[in-house]
């Protein structure tokens, strides 16, 4: 019997080695630290100044930002309400992070309707939203000026590039069987933008974490509620299995 | 208390019910790690009810409300995030009991005579679970519910002559929209759910009705004291009872790792897409079902034609109910039985599986044909097992069970 299952385990464990895997673009690991308020505060930052306003959070309340993130009420009010809502009064802070931006107007400038961006590390995952906002590269063919690695011929504008500065793609030829092509390599920056390079990456990094963040605010709660949970099961477990050798004992 | 009691017993059978199931339901004392699984199913069976019971009170079954009002109890319901995640990793949970019960069943010749009617209601009650934990993905309303659905739906339109009626039926429009939302909602919440309480105190009345059977395959009531009592019996409360709530503890701390630590279970649980809201417009790269129904999807896969596709998928379910009378051995147990049937049920198990990985990598010239390949092999499983079950060379059953 323990033979079978062993061989079971084996022979599941080996066909996957069969097939290969399959590739895609390299993505960059993004540091992620969920716990660091500095990097989550800085990122909701960034976050106000760059992304929302075209991109909504619409299933992210303001005051949730403030409690989770630790912020006055008043600074995430500066930070990230520009707008007004349809009464035309100024959002209030305990309002969803709507926008006014309709998706017909964005069509219009973009192409596209401008995606929600709530869910957005849990749909792409952090190490693509990390990279994709590194790998704008000037393109004069785009209506944008700008394209992307990650995600090619994307119709949003490169709105880091002041910060980033701009990059063009290095190709090299690359034969393949019968196939001869051009390869994208790396991109190379020919003009410095505000940020070194390092400092750019930081910036992605806190705002990478902020949206892994605002994907499920919940998360840090439900790691701390975990352990509790475990540590009490072992206690009871515990408890059940002393019951249990109790009531065994008189059975042969 | 005790004249309470019998002005109850007078008017209901409170005590009896009691004694029939539990007090006096004599069961065999050498159950063994693969016994836990049937009062484990039972529980997640109630976590499943209690919880989506909590989750029907906030979530809106309405196209343009659905995908909001669950990130609504992620984010905003108090304990929102607990139940929901409750009730989706309850629901890989009920399938991992489930398929390791059946295992059991099948390695201990639990479904035959006189126990083919409990095999036939568990098999129902599989069906009915298949169905429910269909439904209830599309409820999410994200990218994945929407074409999962679409895709499986559409395989009811390769029945010919009524198919595509049988699929409009079904979706109640011409895509699937608000009108199926709403329906498989009052499915999943009503009609299902009565469906297999109803099949599971079958299957419990069945079992406890003939006896439960035990890793040696030897049936207890053939050897009873002086008293009536099987001599390799002991009564399910107390001694199963606390053994089974061991059983739950364990089950509890595996089942919290996940839920507290990978709640999208590394997006086999909950795709990655499906944190899109759904779009009829813009179909996922890549659909696959959620991974409990992945063998079967493998089978629909390797088989060329649409209809023929279907067939085998659902011939690969349906066989299984014939499974007491294709397996002919008078032997029950595993621990009594041939080479043959161990290598046998060794490669089914592992097809499965397999099967089960298959179906979630994208279509490739290999995968197709490991798919057909392990398909199979599947099949083959009873077909061998017909064949060589009739005179199978097994070992002698002891008269009592072994520790």
């Amino acid at each position: 019997m323990k033979t079978l299952v062993i061989l079971f385990m084996a022979a599941v464990m080996l066909v996957p080695a069969l097939a290969t895997a399959s590739g895609g673009a390299h993505l960059y690991k993004a540091p992620i630290d969920i716990n660091d308020k500095e990097s989550l505060r800085r990122g909701a930052q960034a976050f106000g100044d760059y992304c929302y306003s075209c991109h909504a959070a619409s299933f992210m309340r303001f005051n949730r930002i403030a409690k989770d993130l630790e912020i006055p009420e008043e600074d995430v009010r500066a930070m990230l309400i520009h707008t007004r809502n349809k009464k035309g009064t100024p959002a209030k802070i305990g309002d969803l992070m709507i926008v006014s931006m309709t998706d017909d107007y964005a069509e219009n400038a973009f192409g596209t309707a401008v995606p929600d961006l709530s869910l957005a590390a849990r749909a792409r995952g952090a190490d693509w939203i990390y990279t994709y906002l590194r790998s704008f590269y000037v393109d004069e063919d785009r209506p944008t000026g700008f394209n992307n690695v990650v995600f090619p011929d994307v119709g949003m504008p490169h709105v880091l590039w002041s910060l980033q500065g701009l990059q063009e793609p290095v190709y090299e030829a690359v034969v393949h069987g019968e196939v001869e092509y051009d390869e994208l390599v790396e991109l190379k920056s020919i003009q410095a933008g505000k940020l070194s390079r390092v400092e750019y990456d930081m910036f992605l990094g806190d705002l990478t974490n902020f949206m892994v963040y605002m994907a499920e605010p919940v998360q840090v709660e439900r790691r701390s509620m975990g352990w509790k949970v475990l540590l009490f099961l072992i206690v009871f477990f515990g408890f059940a299995y002393a019951l249990k050798k109790e009531y065994w004992k008189d059975v042969h | 208390m005790s004249n309470l009691m019998n002005w109850i017993d007078e008017r209901f059978p409170a005590t009896k019910m009691w004694n029939d199931h539990l007090a006096k339901y004599y069961t065999p004392k050498n159950f063994n790690f693969w016994y836990f699984f049937g009062s484990l199913a039972l529980m997640v069976l109630v976590i499943q009810i209690v919880s989506g019971i909590f989750l029907t009170m906030h979530y809106k079954p309405d196209a343009a409300m659905a995908f909001a009002s669950v990130e609504y109890i992620m984010r905003d319901v108090p304990y929102g995030w607990l139940i929901r995640y409750i009730h989706s990793t309850g629901a890989t949970a009920f399938f991992v009991v489930v398929y390791l019960h059946m295992l059991r069943g099948l390695m201990y010749g639990s479904y035959k005579k006189p126990r083919e009617l409990i095999w036939l209601f568990g098999m129902f009650i599989y069906l009915a679970l298949m169905a429910e934990a269909f439904m209830g993905y599309l409820l999410p309303w994200g990218q994945m519910s929407y074409w999962g659905a679409q895709v499986i739906i559409s395989l009811f339109s390769a029945i010919p002559v009524i198919g595509d009626d049988l699929t409009l039926w079904i979706r109640g429009d011409f895509v699937i929209g608000d009108a199926t939302l709403n329906r498989f909602f009052a499915l999943h919440v009503i009609a299902l759910p009565f469906v297999l309480v109803f099949l599971v105190i079958a299957h419990i009345l069945a079992l406890h009705e003939v006896g439960s059977n035990n890793p040696d395959g030897v049936e207890i009531k053939k050897n009873k004291g002086a008293d009536g009592i099987p001599l390799d019996g002991i009564p399910f409360h107390p001694y199963y009872s606390v053994k089974d709530i061991v059983g739950v503890v364990v089950f509890l701390f595996f089942f919290s790792v996940v839920l507290f630590y990978f709640p999208d279970g590394g997006g086999y649980m909950l795709e990655h897409a499906n944190f899109i809201a759904s779009d009829p417009l813009k179909t996922p790269e890549h659909i696959a079902p959620v991974w409990y129904f992945t063998p079967f999807y493998a089978i629909l896969r390797a088989v060329p034609d649409k209809l023929m596709g279907v067939g085998a998928m659902g011939g690969a379910i349906v066989v299984l109910f014939f499974l007491p009378w294709i397996d002919r051995c008078k032997v029950k147990s595993i621990r009594y039985r041939s080479t043959i049937f161990k290598l046998n049920l060794l490669m089914f198990g592992i097809s499965f599986v397999v099967l089960g990985w298959l179906a979630m990598q994208p279509v490739t010239e290999t995968i197709t044909f490991l798919s057909r390949l392990f398909s199979f092999l599947y099949f083959a499983y009873f077909v061998i097992l017909f064949f060589t079950s009739k005179n199978e060379s097994t070992k002698p059953v002891p008269d009592r069970v072994t520790s």
